[in-house]
């Protein structure tokens, strides 16, 4: 009883490796760099994240800790509020719709629906700021964020590789993959 | 009949669930929608939820921004390792250039007293300090602000202008109890009431979210001309007058584009202006300015 007890706890523990993680990137871009022009172009960390999870493990970060993770943001970073939960649910949205598509595709074909995906997000992130400050804000510095993002997908997703192996494998995966009767 | 069972809660749950995660998703992004146009309509109330979330960030990020600042530290003792001769001829000639500059800048003090005393003008109230630590700069390319590690319990109140050893830095949009929000001047929000320092033309300066801000509403006599400083005039009593903020780079029609002293990827601490009794200079102000 008190080690299942104990076998429950951690399992709910690693089961919120994926939220957590992305909650410690989100912090990670908000530390500032001695780099120049770095607060401009800073990399959208939580992007990748969620696109991550989503695609491998879609059953662990459910929309409401994608809503929450770009609330978190979106104090943090002083941006309008609700931009990025927008932002992030529409990554979140169109790479659960297409999860099928790149189930046990290769990294490459990965990395290119990434970079499909978090280009119309930029676009997207772009439109609704101009909105709310009601100027249309012309800022190639977004341009490079969307570059410097894209191109650090591979180390990052690499780590979160490394992680996905301390996460428990849902049974809902399982599931959903025996024929119906 | 059991296993029939099964199968049609089967059947009947797997749509039923992908329509109630549908639903949710669409029930969060329109949450997030909803958030927009509160923050548009209740600006108050989203200061406050901001505040309270910086305030519990804020010690994580100062430990975060523990390592990045040490790394940086070493770096730059190394480099100035490198180049300590050089520096130091450097700074011998700047001290004996600086000290024919203090001589003047002390007879032109006297001279500034005494004509004050003539004129029994309004001394400009002395201000006090606070020194802050930056631990967040995360904004992106559409928002220019930073994280500060000091708040209402260091004395901080909104308004108050930052400046660091080079120029003027922004000025305190909110503030929490240990953390603050420093609206960058090259925010697309900030505008700041200046002056060219030669010509002494009034102008607005408002940010871009370019590195490189712009002087507006330039009045049409005079001018502009390139490399001139620029500083704070101090109208609208909201921040000091003469404040360093930069040099004029380029003009074009009745615009111009400076260049900040203040570099943007080396801001680590900056100290805030805190000017206490802040409405009785501006009536005072007013009525310098009214008199003839």
């Amino acid at each position: 009883m008190n080690e299942t007890m104990l076998q429950r706890l951690d399992r709910y523990a690693r089961s919120l490796v994926p939220f957590s993680m992305t909650v410690v990137l989100v912090l990670l871009t908000m530390v500032p760099m001695p780099i120049p022009s770095y607060a401009l172009i800073v990399p959208m960390l939580s992007m990748i994240s969620v696109y991550y999870w989503v695609i491998h493990r879609p059953g662990l970060l459910p929309p409401a800790a994608v809503f929450v993770i770009g609330l978190i943001q979106d104090l943090l970073s002083g941006a309008p509020l609700g931009v990025y939960p927008v932002v992030l649910l529409l990554v979140y949205g169109v790479a659960y719709s297409q999860r099928r598509f790149f189930f046990a595709k290769s990294f490459l074909i990965v990395w290119w629906g990434f970079l499909l995906i978090s280009f119309v997000a930029v676009l997207v992130n772009w439109a609704l700021h101009s909105l709310l400050l009601g100027a249309l804000i012309s800022s190639p510095a977004a341009v490079f964020q969307f570059l410097v993002t894209v191109a650090l997908y591979p180390p990052v997703s690499w780590v979160l590789r490394r992680l996905q192996q301390v996460v428990p494998r849902p049974a809902e995966i399982l599931v959903a993959n025996v024929p119906g009767p | 009949m059991n296993y029939d069972k099964e199968g049609l809660i089967r059947r009947l749950a797997v749509p039923l669930k992908g329509l109630v995660q549908r639903f949710t998703f669409l029930s969060l992004v329109l949450a997030a929608f909803g958030l927009m146009l509160l923050g548009k309509a209740d600006t108050l109330m989203e200061q406050r939820l901001r505040t309270v979330a910086a305030d519990v960030i804020a010690p994580v990020l100062g430990v975060l921004s523990q390592p990045v600042d040490f790394i940086d530290g070493v770096l730059g003792q190394l480099r100035e390792l490198a180049a300590l001769r050089s520096e130091n001829e450097r700074l011998r000639q700047e001290v004996e250039r600086l000290s024919a500059w203090h001589s003047v800048a002390r007879q032109l003090e006297a001279e500034n007293n005494s004509l004050h005393e003539l004129l029994n003008l309004n001394p400009t109230p002395r201000h006090g300090f606070i020194s802050a630590r930056v631990i967040a700069d995360g904004g992106g390319p559409f928002v220019r602000s930073v994280l500060l590690n000091v708040g209402t319990g260091d004395g901080v109140a909104k308004g108050q202008p930052a400046v660091n050893g080079d120029g003027l830095v922004g000025r305190v949009t909110e503030s929490g109890r240990r953390s603050a929000r420093l609206l960058l001047v090259t925010d697309l929000n900030s505008r700041i009431p200046v002056v060219i320092e030669s010509t002494r033309l009034h102008a607005i300066l408002a940010g871009d979210n370019s590195n490189q801000p712009q002087l507006v509403f330039l009045p049409d006599e005079g001018k502009v001309p390139v490399g001139a400083r620029v500083v704070t005039s101090g109208f609208g009593n909201a921040l000091p007058p003469g404040l360093p903020i930069g040099v004029i780079v380029s003009v074009r029609g009745r615009t111009a584009r400076l260049r900040t002293f203040v570099k943007w990827n080396r801001l680590e601490y900056v100290r805030l202006i805190d000017f206490s009794g802040k409405d009785e200079p501006s009536d005072a102000g007013g009525a310098e300015r009214a008199a003839p």
